[in-house]
């Protein structure tokens, strides 16, 4: 049956790279490009809208109806296009289908692929023009991405190694293998300018060449899979989509280093990241790709999974050998290079998942065509998760250089609902809020840190005019100063310290000077950590200084959150106005805060709303207002 | 949790330290917490002391140290949920369960936490209840899910 598609009718290790390109072959002849393909989303994001139920109402309409040997069904990974999840689509005229619903399946069946007909409905429809599109690419979301390294996903069973190989998967390996050596390797990584995707930039093929270079017989290579940023999950949408590629760039990496051995450390709050790298690493393994004497040559090497367990500062390079070695996971001091003495005090080379979905690319179609794509030092894509208030949030993939204006206005179709833009937070806890005057701005690694933030590993959360950019930083500093491990004093007093102020900033009780002490309080502690946690971890609080000041003010001086957010500072009241007297508020109040008489309209105590905002949300009419 | 099944899981890892967090993960999958029990015997089989295993425990955030409730909500208090609003969605599940984030409500029954991201932030504000995703979660909802889970419990 074509859709339990885990299991391969290969069997056996393969012994050379033209075992591999007959085994491709293979796979091909066995396979007709002209059959239709049904493929749904099987990322977290459509996970949450259901698609599983989904998959098993087509799996279901198709054995009904016979056409089991006719029609493939296939589960895919992350399309990048959450919004609009669970994502169907009909392959070979690649008619993209969104929202799909488990009563959709049998139409899918009877219209499309019976008759050929597109169902209007489940076509996405653009929300600023209301134009409707038959085929992905033709998408504003995807018309202005360029997407080489996510793009597979979505024609790919991550859980099937066959798909991955009939694509052409593991050539590169089985290229670089047998013509090239490890250093026209490092070479062509070097030339290729690839930097690191995890945030910090730095070019990888250097870091490469550095523990090649170290002394000693035993290395390591380890993928960074522990993704904490919070709002960024580009690594776990290649891990969960495309986990052989990931892998493919590892086992290159090892080549190239001469490392035997390596680890992919997983955050444990992405199961299924774990479950598809686990098992891609298994049929690696059944294929000879993995373990001893790969494809027939004397380079052996094997790879291991562990799971993090949901420390942010882990994440870190050195933090994060730490608990490889199964101890707590804090920094070290800088001046031992991990490259040199990491784990278990040996040359260790880690990259961020990214980086390493990367590598293969690189090898397969030659530094020259990598550097075509992004600008001179920013070379190649980079994936991003756009998110916040934006209209289509989603992972999308851009060369570097691409402005800001593109992504948020083009691909991201703008900010939902009317509203004015206000500012995009990049780069995680570490960065910083940029504001409307530097949409124009490209990004890539170097330019975000002019303006005070920086690229990071790819979170762009775009806020609109309710966000309210004190608690913003607020928020920023209760994370880091949760996170911070406690090591250095200056990170650990420093962090809560500023957090206590914006708090009481927030709560209405800030001062002038609470400003001051905020900037003075930022130098120390980003000067005397020391991790990049502490290092920028006032980031947050100086960009939103730096370029919402009025906002702080207002707070301080008016005690006013000018955005509606600070509990303290607002009050619920009714539009009389709209107000309809349905009394629908009235029996939602938890507080019983909520008075109304027949045909008159609500009114809110405010002494006893506690501000939780139900009322707004159920009034049908806006009547409910935030002052 | 019996010692017995203790014994499996630390051959599973060939009673290897490394493995330490590996097994905390196995032991909280069954039991819902680590138990001081269960701790005490690890430190005794892998030759560590038991103040090292506090440390790992308490250092990660995964790791529960008290008995958990019937069912696990997990608040998504990633920076895309914040601005659509995850804050007012924790107040809401602190008041009605009158607890805090940590904490087990008195009759057992609900055990609420936060989450630093799940990585599903085009479906903020994410909720997680018992590993089932509620996407674009509101004060609201929130109301109706939680009488939902209290009628099967």
């Amino acid at each position: 049956m074509p859709v339990e598609r885990g299991d391969s009718p290969f069997v056996g290790k393969l012994k050379s790279a033209a075992d591999l390109e007959k085994l491709k072959l293979t796979i091909l002849s066995e396979r007709d490009p002209g059959k239709p393909c049904i493929t749904v989303c099987m990322g977290t994001g459509c996970h949450a809208y259901e698609n599983e139920k989904v998959f098993a109402a087509l799996e279901k309409e198709i054995e009904s109806r016979g056409l089991s040997k006719k029609v493939e069904l296939r589960g895919t990974g992350c399309h990048g296009f959450c919004e609009q999840g669970p994502i169907v689509v009909v392959f070979p005229e690649e008619i993209f289908y969104c929202r799909v619903k488990p009563e959709d399946a049998a139409e899918i069946l009877s219209s499309t692929i019976s008759e050929n007909k597109v169902i209007e409905r489940l076509l996405f429809k653009d929300p600023l023009t209301g134009r409707k599109f038959t085929h992905e690419s033709e998408i504003p979301f995807y018309r202005y991405q360029k997407r080489v390294v996510f793009g597979r996903n979505k024609s790919i069973d991550p859980k099937n190694i066959d798909d991955y190989i009939a694509e052409g998967g593991y050539q590169t390996l089985a290229k670089a293998l047998v013509s090239l050596t490890p250093e026209e390797v490092i070479r062509e990584i070097k030339r290729a300018n690839l930097r690191g995707r995890g945030g910090g930039g730095f070019p990888a093929g250097e870091k490469w060449e550095t523990t090649r270079r170290a002394p000693g017989e035993k290395k390591y290579v380890i993928v960074n899979a522990d993704e904490g940023d919070p709002g960024a999950y580009m690594d776990r949408s290649l891990l969960e989509g495309n986990p052989h590629l990931v892998l493919e760039g590892l086992i290159l990496g090892a080549y190239a280093i001469r490392a035997d051995e390596g680890f992919v450390y997983v955050r444990q709050e992405y199961p299924l990241a774990v479950e598809n790298i686990t098992l891609a690493v298994k049929k690696a393994e059944e294929y000879g790709l993995l373990g001893e004497n790969i494809l027939g040559t004397d380079f052996c090497f094997k790879v291991k999974i562990r799971r993090g367990a949901g420390a942010f500062v882990s994440g870190e390079s050195s933090a994060l050998m730490s608990s490889l070695e199964g101890k707590v996971g804090e920094p070290r001091p800088k001046h031992i290079n991990t490259a040199i003495s990491g784990l278990w005090g040996k040359p260790s080379n880690l990259n961020n998942v990214e980086t390493w979905a990367n590598v293969p690319l690189i090898i397969d179609r030659g530094w020259e065509w990598y550097s075509g794509i992004g600008t001179e030092n920013n070379t190649g894509t980079k994936i991003f998760s756009l998110v916040g208030k934006v209209n289509n949030t989603g992972l999308i993939e851009v060369p570097l250089g691409t402005s800001l204006r593109t992504i948020i206005y083009q691909i991201g179709g703008g900010i939902p609902g009317g509203k004015k833009f206000k500012a995009v937070q990049t780069g995680g806890p570490s960065g910083g809020c940029i504001p409307e005057k530097f949409l124009d701005m490209p990004v890539d690694f170097d330019s975000l840190g002019e303006l005070g933030s920086m690229m990071g590993s790819g979170g762009m959360i775009v806020m609109d005019e309710n966000s309210c950019m004190v608690d913003v930083a607020r928020y920023f500093m209760s994370f880091l100063k949760s996170e911070s491990c406690g090591k250095c004093t200056s990170c650990r007093e420093g962090t809560g310290l500023m957090y206590d102020i914006l708090d009481r900033i927030t709560a209405g009780r800030g001062s002038k000077e609470d400003l001051e002490r905020l900037e003075e309080l930022a130098w120390t502690t980003g000067n005397t950590s020391m991790c990049a946690l502490g290092k920028t971890a006032a980031n947050p609080v100086l960009s939103t200084l730096k370029y919402f000041r009025q906002e702080y003010l207002a707070h301080i001086l008016d005690k006013k959150c000018p955005a509606g957010v600070c509990k303290a500072l607002i009050r619920y009241t009714i539009d009389p106005e709209k107000c309809t007297a349905c009394g629908r508020c009235i029996r939602l109040c938890p507080q019983q805060a909520i008075r109304g008489e027949k045909d008159k309209p609500a009114v809110i105590d405010s002494d006893r709303c506690v501000r939780c905002g139900i009322c707004r949300e159920a009034c049908r009419f806006e009547a409910v207002l935030v002052e | 949790m019996e010692t017995r099944e203790i014994d499996k899981i630390i051959a599973r890892y060939n009673a290897d330290p490394q493995e330490i967090m590996a097994m905390f993960m196995e032991i909280q999958d069954k039991e819902g917490y680590l138990p001081k029990s269960a701790l005490s015997y690890l430190a005794d089989k892998l030759h560590l002391r038991l103040a090292q295993l506090y440390r790992l425990a308490t250092f990660y955030e995964a790791f529960n140290l008290k008995p958990q409730g019937d069912h696990q909500i997990h608040v998504c208090m990633g920076t895309a949920c914040h601005v659509r609003g995850a804050p007012q969605v924790l107040d809401k599940l602190q008041q009605t369960l009158g607890i805090t984030a940590g904490e087990v409500s008195s009759d057992g029954s609900f055990g609420l936490k936060t989450v630093n991201c799940l990585g599903a932030c085009a479906l903020g504000p994410v909720v997680v209840i018992d590993g089932e995703y509620c996407g674009h979660s509101s004060p609201l909802k929130m109301e109706k899910i939680l009488k939902k889970y209290k009628k099967h419990t």
